[in-house]
């Protein structure tokens, strides 16, 4: 079922590319948001049948090269289930936001639904080579998204530097693999394999620069300070649905490496350097925040803040080491943060971006100094975005605060200065948003000077409404009930501390 | 404790924040039917309030790992579950009996939501529970003081207010992270002052910061005056029974915690002394009522952090109880004046009180309350503060009653103002031809805290005090003497006749202080100055250097890759090429030596034959 998943929208993105050129739109979308909606079904099946254990469920193996110690190896744990019903959900809220859209739907259905494809393979791979594989494609389907779908002269520019600068990353990700195969013996790719016992053992020196390839490479996707500046201008360049994947999916897989495979596969390395990453992390929340709090444009300004947000999780998770193996529960609560605050980030980063994407239909620009007072226009609009900004700020009731206050307080123990530092982070996201807030929906209205003057500024449509809400709806519900999540990643907080800890 | 019963507890903060919400997100459909519904909600969650603090009634549920959600009617939380909804009820009487135009629906859908994050403050058990109510309640303050967002002074006075109290708030981050790292593995309230060696001070400091920040105490007290930006019920509401009384209710809670950390009671105590003092100053130096009574709500939140410091609970409580009934009645009055007399300037509502004997009537109780007129209940309860405080510290007692006397002259001075005789040619012209409001609810809702006022001395009673003292499990502590019941009194009569003979005349204190303290010791432009702008600019920075610096050096790494190139393409590939061009040449010249022998002609041929046989000839001879 888990393969059936992965692969069902390629399969539709295959079918899609042998319709003739003449095929009505409507049909495109149609069965763009039908698979889409397929597959938000099947990973509620998928996540009813894992059930309450910590291992790994729906496992899959099948031969691939064995020759080089790769195979197909696929299956779900707390970690991999929140991701995978994100991606399945941000997909299809996606496809719905598109319904209106007119440039070659066909071919842009088809790159969704082969990144969607590649997204799920990723979070669902237990093969290294197999992480990488989707890891790449991943990379070519949004290059191709950004630079024939976005919206400026700058677009293809911006796509060249995402694709070049984290394609980089992937190298040192693959060097880093490489070298996990070298150590192992018998040589192979599978993680599973690889985490029943430090594989570099004895050899601090090659374990460290196998850490380095691979964080350098996470660090580089997720982005961290000072690896995220290919960020922002792929975010302003890329169109709305393509930055609501590229900040709520793809950033993911960044620290979705970080606790797949960094962590678990290299321990006490990962203990040794927990410093170099809670710094990391700290200076990324505060950095990110500060420059965000500089920024003008609207979608600069939320990229940065995704910035800010994923410094979070990299603190949480180098806090985490310190204290592993004591069974104390700050580090669990950190760890299980730092799962949650990837998934609130998408759900509310990736309402943002799409929030951003009306407003630029609108007003044909991002610049917020050329708005003020739409909340008269576009009231609906205006209280859709108030609720994700909240959101984003860390306002209890909203995912944001649970995965915050988790992240805090599970690593103010371990690494006291660190945090008190980033708590500083939360004020400046709230005076930076709400600012943002303020400047656009508040005060006395004003529209951008636009080509066609006098262009009125409606607001949200259907199926923008239909896109955005339940983002923010899940985003509310995950705030008040997070038991439902929680009680997924608590068992994959406890396994990987224990891994961690060993 | 029985499922009925907790179910009780999850209604009172359920049944307005569902309602709230479903208000605030109905929008213009629902602005008819809002100031009614919302008044059924609040009168509901009045009813709950008082059937959960009879049953003393909990609730738990799970929340995160081992931190869960619990809420609880029992102790200092009951009374002060009910002081909040009944203050709830009588401001939204009030705005609903208002005739003001627009957003009524998303505005008393955030009254209600605003009071709903006050009652799980005020009944949460855990530190995690009352995070979640703390920061709602700042973001509802947030949506309210800048109801009528068209005006960006009431956004930028709405992000201010905001933004100040979210600083403090990140004091019970740190808080909680210092908890679980001091061993206290429930974040639970009451256990808070177990945590272990050093984390202890940390977890003190950081619920202190926030309880200041919330109260508005110093040095965070300038959001409060900004916060003015408000509809008058939003001040109504959140200096009286929300927000502001947040923060003390915070610390008369945790004031096992902050004795348990040695140091934390004299700096809560003189933190609120000092507020108190220098606040008062700052309320009697304001021209403006609003301005007066929000500087007074610091004043007056300062007395309840003092008790807090002292451990004297139950004047806190009582002293919180009070202020909240005293402080609701007079700023629905400076509303009222507002929306009829179209001002809230002191000299500009001279005989205010005089053109609406009943509502001046109102005024002149709440006044005389805040002065602390015997028998006024804010009296007695300054007393039972201050008798806590004489037990610590003789100097604390000292300011503590010099706040007091202060109090007193700034309540008189308004009251002066409002009841001097009306000039009669401003008499018509002042008063707005505003839509009259509805007299009945504006009647109950200035009634009701105008009866509570004296009506809540009864409190200050031994014998309900010590009932008072065992609910909020403060013990009955120090009794004022009879000496100083007697000389609270007389400072607060003498001051206060003292102000009404002054009346509106110059202070004899230096201008440049008055301005300050008009000024509101200019905390905010500090604020501004310390830290908003190096922030700013920091910012500003930082954004450059990334723009500027780290962005160009990815570009010039891949610009250097493109030279490299560019330099293999010129230099390496010639020289690579020319080699190869090089053999190739010199192929052809060997070939064409070796195409001279080729000349055709054969005895040539035979003469290179005998050549080559001799030599060969010659290497055998050699070699063998």
């Amino acid at each position: 079922m888990l393969t059936a998943l992965v692969f069902l929208p390629a399969v539709a993105a295959g079918i899609l590319l042998c319709l003739p050129r003449t095929t009505p739109p409507l049909l495109v979308r149609a069965v763009w948001v039908a698979v889409s909606s397929v597959e938000v079904a099947l990973v509620l099946a998928v996540w009813a049948g894992h059930g309450s254990g910590g291992g790994m469920t729906h496992e899959t193996r099948a031969v691939w090269i064995p020759s080089a110690g790769i195979g197909y190896h696929v299956g779900v744990d707390g970690l991999s289930l929140p991701l995978l019903a994100l991606t399945a959900v941000l997909f299809w809220a996606c496809a719905v936001h598109a319904l209106r859209m007119t440039r070659r739907v066909r071919l842009l259905a088809a790159l969704f639904l082969f990144l969607e494809t590649t997204c799920l393979g990723l979070f669902a791979a237990l093969d290294l080579i197999l992480f990488f594989v989707f890891f790449d494609l991943s990379l070519v389907a949004m290059y191709f998204v950004i630079a024939g779908w976005g919206h400026r002269p700058g677009a293809p520019r911006a796509a060249v530097k995402f694709f070049l600068y984290t394609f980089t990353g992937s190298l040192a990700l693959l060097l880093g693999f490489i070298g996990l195969y070298l150590a192992a013996e018998p040589h192979t790719f599978d993680m599973v394999a690889l985490a029943r016992g430090e594989v570099t053992a004895g050899r601090p020196l090659y374990g460290a620069l196998v850490l380095l390839a691979v964080g350098a490479g996470l660090a580089i996707k997720t982005p961290t300070v000072p690896f995220h500046t290919w960020l922002p201008p792929a975010h302003t360049e890329a169109p709305a649905v393509g930055s609501a994947i590229l900040a709520g999916v793809l950033l993911k897989m960044g620290t979705y490496g970080f606790l797949r495979i960094a962590m678990p596969l290299l321990p006490d390395r990962w203990r040794e350097f927990a410093l170099v990453f809670v710094v990391v992390g700290v200076v990324s929340v505060l950095y990110g925040a500060l420059v965000a709090l500089a920024q003008r444009d609207f979608k600069r300004m939320i990229a940065y803040t995704s910035v800010n947000h994923m410094g979070y999780v990299l603190l949480a998770l180098g806090a985490a080491a310190g204290s592993a193996g004591t069974a104390d529960g700050a580090a669990r609560l950190a760890v299980s943060g730092a799962v949650f605050q990837m998934v609130s980030h998408g759900l509310l980063t990736g309402a943002l971006f799409l929030l951003a994407g009306v407003l630029y239909e609108r007003g044909r620009t991002y610049d917020m100094t050329a708005y003020s007072g739409l909340a008269a226009r576009a009231p609906v609009f205006a209280a859709l975005t108030g609720v994700a900004v909240f959101g984003s700020l860390g306002l209890p009731g909203l995912s944001g605060f649970v995965a915050e206050f988790q992240v805090l307080a599970g690593s103010l123990g371990p690494r006291p200065l660190a945090t008190v530092l980033a708590v500083l982070g939360l004020l400046l996201t709230a005076a930076l948003l709400l600012g943002a807030l303020r400047r656009v929906f508040l005060g006395p209205l004003r529209l951008p000077v636009a080509p066609g003057t006098g262009r009125p500024f409606p607001d949200v449509r259907r199926h923008e409404i239909a896109a955005v809400v339940p983002l923010l709806v899940l985003a509310v519900a995950l705030g008040l009930f997070p038991r439902v999540v929680l009680d997924a990643i608590e068992p994959f907080s406890r396994t990987l501390l224990g891994l961690v800890g060993r | 404790m029985s499922g009925q019963a907790g179910a009780l507890v999850w209604a009172l903060a359920g049944v307005p924040a569902a309602t709230g919400g479903v208000l605030a997100l109905a929008g213009r459909r629902a602005d008819r039917v809002a100031p009614g519904t919302a008044v059924a909600a609040a009168l509901g969650t009045l009813a709950l309030a008082v059937a959960a603090a009879r049953e003393a009634a909990a609730v738990s549920a799970p929340f995160l790992e081992g931190l869960p959600l619990g809420l609880s009617a029992a102790g200092m939380s009951g009374p002060l579950a009910v002081t909040v909804a009944g203050a709830t009820v009588t401001v939204l009487l009030f705005a609903a009996a208002g005739r003001e135009g627009g957003a009524r629906a998303r505005f008393h859908g955030l009254m209600l939501l605003f009071a709903a994050a006050m009652l799980v403050t005020v009944t949460a058990t855990t530190l995690t529970t009352l995070l979640l109510g703390w920061e709602v309640m700042g973001a509802a303050s947030w949506a309210l003081i800048g109801h009528r967002w068209r005006e960006p002074a009431r956004t930028e006075a709405a992000q201010v207010a905001f933004v100040t109290t979210r600083a403090a708030d990140l004091g019970l981050y740190v808080a909680a992270g210092a908890a679980l790292a001091g061993g206290v593995g429930s974040l639970r309230l009451d256990r808070l002052p177990e945590a272990a060696g050093p984390w202890l001070h940390v977890v003190t400091a950081g619920v202190v910061t926030a309880a200041l920040g919330k109260s508005a105490q110093l040095p965070f007290a300038f959001w409060l005056s900004r916060a003015m930006q408000g509809p008058s019920a939003v001040s109504a509401l959140l200096h009286s029974a929300t927000m502001v009384a947040a923060g003390a209710y915070l610390l008369l809670r945790l004031s096992p915690l902050t004795a348990a950390s040695g140091w934390g009671g004299a700096a809560v105590a003189w933190a609120g002394a000092v507020t108190a003092l220098a606040l008062g100053l700052v309320a009697l130096a304001q021209r403006d009522l609003k301005q007066l009574l929000a500087a007074s709500t610091c004043a007056q939140t300062g007395f309840m952090v003092l008790a807090a410091g002292v451990a004297a609970t139950t004047g806190g409580t009582l002293q919180l109880m009070a202020h909240a009934a005293a402080k609701s009645l007079a700023f629905l009055v400076s509303g009222w004046w507002l929306a009829r007399l179209g001002t809230k300037s002191l000299t500009r509502l001279r005989g205010a009180a005089r053109r609406h004997r009943a509502v001046g009537a109102a005024f002149t109780v709440a006044a005389l309350g805040l002065a602390g007129v015997p028998p006024l209940s804010l009296w007695a309860a300054k007393d039972l503060v201050l008798a806590g405080a004489l037990a610590h510290d003789p100097w604390l007692y000292a300011v503590g009653l010099a706040a007091a006397v202060v109090s007193a002259c700034y309540s008189v001075k308004a009251l002066w103002y409002v009841w001097q005789p009306v000039e009669r040619e401003a008499a018509g012209s002042a008063v707005r031809r505003a839509a009259s409001p509805r007299r009945v609810p504006v009647a109950v809702s200035l009634a009701v805290p105008a009866a509570a006022v004296p009506g809540l001395a009864v409190l200050a009673l031994p014998g309900p005090r010590a009932a008072l003292g065992r609910a909020v499990g403060g013990g009955s502590g120090p009794a004022p003497g009879a000496g100083e019941l007697l000389l609270s009194a007389g400072l607060a009569v003498v001051a206060g006749c003292a102000a009404w003979v002054l009346g509106g005349r110059r202070t004899v204190l230096p201008p440049a202080v008055v301005a300050a303290a008009r000024d509101w010791l200019r905390l905010e432009r500090a604020a501004r100055v310390c830290v908003v702008r190096p922030v700013r600019r920091l910012a500003a920075a930082l954004a450059a250097f990334d723009d500027r610096v780290l962005d160009r050096c990815v570009h010039a790494l891949a610009a250097g890759a493109v030279r490299c190139a560019a330099f293999t393409d010129r230099r390496v590939e010639a020289a690579v090429d020319a080699a190869v061009e090089e053999v190739g040449a010199a192929g052809r010249r060997l070939g064409r030596l070796a195409r001279r022998p080729q000349s055709g002609l054969l005895h040539q041929y035979l003469a290179q034959a005998v050549a080559a046989f001799t030599v060969l000839a010659l290497v055998l001879v050699l070699v063998r």
